[in-house]
């Protein structure tokens, strides 16, 4: 019989459990519950219990029996032990537990002797560990963010733990934030902004940046070289360093204010990363395809228009959903070059009504929310042709 | 034959590439060496927009007399600092019309008056008159005379264009601004940001890659950092972190972890002390760069995700089979292979984050010691208003960022190349 093993496992394992349930105590202290401490010492301990207990019964009785028993007696003693807390918050406690003592499943008296089971032990833990850390960190804040929207900021001054929606309001109470920027804050029109320079960017940048990056993967021409390796310096330059001469420019010109000039930048700014992309993808095309199509007598219009665009709609709609994402989110030119609220993009709108410290914070959670979910959406949707084109546009934002 | 082949080729080649290397060099290289210019004169955002003379036609009936109009042009330069030499002044009026008692620097010719104002100082204003009438005693339709536009020139200078320059911005950048710490922020602020971004990122990829159930959408939602609107992103973290009523503080509270709320985006230092050693950590600073990395390490794990997926499988086999243990694995296997594309990575986020302005701009917007050099170039330019300085920073940055190119390339360019 090793004891380290078995001391690593049990410490390991209930620090783990001890973390899941702190995590669940926190998201139930945001919905108003009123716990003052996480007795993490506690549950620690009868975390150690727990493990010991599932270790030492191994197969003696079956699996699903055992995780049951055992999650039922943790949760009892778990409420004797804490705060007077609802009959769901306990429920919680009990499906964590099963899910926690299901993941124990290979763990037994046996197996802790197989050799490396320590290190075994750890990285399995910290695999456990880290999704549950990465997954709360991550979606945390976006979980902040939509639930403020509902609030009313002086519920949140009285008490800033408690986001629990009140579903006995009606719809319109619930949602009030959102109809106040839409009627007040004229939110509307920012999103209709926002979608046609997205779009708009996207056409443009399409193109201009299909003809170009065909030039670029089949024609030899003096000078190609130098434009593939200055396309790779260019993106590395930032946006930073453009402004303040794109601004006096635009001044001069009378482009700033409109939504076309944005334009013109947003396309200047994506076309080295599309041109980049594409020019990628057209190289992977078999050349034959395209002899086949000079034969029948096509210029190079019909051949990129007949063969390689429909031969690399993937590449397109990639490089489209990662220009659209850039230009959707850009809030640096925004800032710079629309001062007017007429012609405000949705990110430089919702910094407007931040620039006014009356605003009350739904309001701007409201907006965040309004600019975040169509992004979320389409990444959700795309994520496949997304994931290949931020790998491959890597080099820009 | 072949000759001319290769010379259509050519034409074609160039009519193809052409228009997106214009726009992109009007857009992106012009302002690089717009920016050497600017910033060699003392300049400010006043003073950029070119002088122009102005007009505001106003149309009104002379009393019982029908048959004829007064004409107000309320005339200005649009300028409050720069003159305008020569003032060329027209506008057209519909047939049988005419003025009458004309201003002497003005004719009538061929149905339009013609003015010569000479030259305007800046803040110039004057309400010039034309009495007209109708040659047919006729009643004179107000609205076609005021649909009329009148056409004014004249010329100004530029002050973007002429030839006074100083070394004054620059001297100010390094010896006015405090310039060393601006530098020393920039660099904690990159340093740290990166390294914390690809740590994270291989332990995030470290996980996904491992057999555990729904790894596809882990993947999705470990990105979302990245692909999330900065804006919202960033409102939500200073709510998240405000001391007022910021959820974590409240938490912190209300779990006894700490007595007082501590303002993590608006204190410059925090006083530390770990065994007995006090010492003074940057809080902002620190706040933002974990933001940073937080925005930022899901493009590491997404590229190292790639290269680990891509090790073939069969090497970890043999390390099973030769009883090698997980940590021995990762050391000897999974490192040197993802060694290359961290290099890259590191560079490119380096880069990336020494330009970084919008995620300190709108957690901080630059207060309590967490200034950079990006920050400073809006300051200068749009907050102080002070063209030129901004213009200068800029070119700093081009400068120190090309030398990190040189660098790069030199070291780990041709390694790059293998990947």
């Amino acid at each position: 019989m090793k004891f380290k093993p078995l001391a690593i496992f049990l410490i390991i394992s209930s620090f783990f459990l001890t973390c899941i349930l702190s995590i669940w105590k926190i998201m139930s202290t945001l919905q108003g519950l009123n716990f003052t401490s996480l007795n993490i010492t506690a549950v620690f301990l009868i975390g150690l219990l727990l493990s010991l207990a599932f270790v030492l019964i191994g197969n003696k009785i079956n699996h699903l029996i055992k995780i049951f028993l055992l999650s039922f007696i943790f949760s009892i003693l778990y409420f004797n032990l804490n705060e007077t807390s609802p009959h769901w918050y306990i429920f919680g406690v009990f499906l964590l537990t099963l899910f926690y003592t299901n993941k124990l499943k290979k763990y037994s008296m046996q197996s802790l002797k197989e050799d490396f089971i320590s290190e075994k032990i750890i990285f399995d833990f910290i695999t456990l560990f880290g999704i549950v850390f990465f997954a709360f960190v991550i979606l945390f804040p976006f979980y902040i963010m939509l639930v403020t929207s509902f609030k009313t900021q002086i519920a949140l001054l009285v008490n800033p733990l408690d986001f629990s929606l009140d579903f006995t309001k009606s719809l319109t109470e619930l949602f009030k934030s959102y109809f106040v920027i839409f009627e007040t804050y004229n939110f509307g029109r920012y999103i209709l902004i926002s979608a046609a320079v997205s779009i708009g960017t996207v056409i443009v940048t399409l193109l201009f940046a299909i003809p170009a990056a065909y030039a670029v993967a089949r024609l030899n021409f003096f000078g190609k070289n130098f434009l593939s390796t200055s396309i790779l310096i260019i993106y590395m330059f930032p946006a930073i360093v453009l402004v303040i001469p794109l601004y006096t420019l635009f001044s001069q010109l009378g482009l700033r204010n409109s939504i076309f000039g944005l334009l013109i930048v947003y396309t200047a700014t994506t076309l080295p990363v599309a041109i980049y992309m594409l020019q990628g993808y057209f190289k992977s095309i078999p050349k034959e395809i395209e002899d086949a199509g000079i034969i029948d007598g096509q210029n190079w219009f019909g051949i990129i228009l007949k063969i390689i665009i429909p031969l690399s709609l993937p590449a397109i709609a990639s490089v489209a959903l990662y220009v659209f994402m850039i230009a959707w989110n850009e809030f640096l030119f925004s800032l710079m070059f629309l001062d007017s609220p007429k012609s405000f993009t949705l990110s430089r709108a919702i910094q407007y009504l931040s620039g006014d410290a009356e605003t009350p914070r739904q309001y701007l959670m409201a907006g965040s929310v309004i600019v975040t979910v169509p992004v979320l959406l389409i990444f959700i949707y795309f994520e496949k042709y997304l994931v290949s084109g931020l790998t491959a546009g890597s080099v820009k934002e | 034959m072949s000759n001319s082949l290769s010379k259509l080729e050519k034409r074609t080649a160039y009519t193809l590439v052409l228009p997106a290397v214009l726009l992109v060099f009007a857009i992106v290289l012009f302002p690089i060496f717009a920016n050497v210019w600017i910033s060699f004169k003392d300049i400010e955002l006043k003073d950029i927009r070119i002088p122009e003379p102005r007009a505001k036609k106003i149309v009104k009936s002379i009393s019982e007399n029908q048959s004829e109009l007064k004409i107000i042009y309320k005339l200005r330069n649009s300028s409050l600092i720069q003159d305008i030499r020569n003032v060329q002044f027209q506008d057209k009026f519909p047939k049988d019309i005419s003025p009458i008692n004309l201003d002497p620097r003005c004719n009538f010719q061929s149905k339009k008056v013609m003015c010569n104002f000479g030259n305007w100082q800046a803040k110039y204003r004057e309400n010039f008159e034309i009495v007209v009438k109708n040659n047919n005693g006729e009643i004179i339709d107000k609205k076609i005379i005021k649909s009329q536009k009148p056409i004014l020139t004249g010329k100004s200078d530029n002050p973007l264009l002429t030839t006074n320059f100083t070394l004054e911005n620059f001297k100010k950048v390094f010896y006015e601004n405090n310039f060393v710490e601006l530098l020393l922020t920039t660099f904690y602020f990159t340093f740290f940001g990166t390294v914390g971004a690809i740590i994270f990122g291989i332990l995030a990829a470290q996980l996904v890659n491992q057999n555990i159930q729904g790894r596809t959408y882990m993947r999705g939602i470990l990105l979302f950092p990245y692909v999330g609107p900065v804006v919202a992103l960033a409102y939500t973290w200073t709510l998240l972190l405000d001391p007022n009523s910021g959820t974590l503080n409240a938490l912190l509270v209300n779990f006894n972890i700490i007595e007082q709320p501590i303002n993590l985006l608006g204190q410059k230092y925090i006083t530390m002390s770990i065994l007995g050693f006090e010492f003074k950590l940057r809080l902002a600073l620190t706040t933002v760069i974990f933001f940073e990395i937080w925005r930022y390490f899901p493009l590491a794990f997404l590229f190292i995700l790639a290269r680990l997926q891509a090790i073939p499988q069969s090497l970890y086999e043999a390390a099973e089979v030769d009883g090698a243990s997980p940590i021995q694995k990762f050391i000897h296997i999974t490192l040197p292979q993802i060694t290359a594309i961290i290099s890259i990575l590191f560079m490119i986020r380096f880069i990336w984050n020494f330009n970084k302005f919008e995620d300190i701009f709108l957690l901080t917007g630059g207060a309590s010691g967490t200034r950079t050099l990006p920050i400073n170039v809006y300051q200068q330019g749009f907050a102080i208003s002070d063209i030129g300085m901004g213009s200068a920073v800029s070119i700093v940055i081009v400068m120190l960022l090309l030398s990190f190119m040189v660098i790069y390339f030199r070291l780990i360019g041709k390694r790059a190349n293998e990947v």
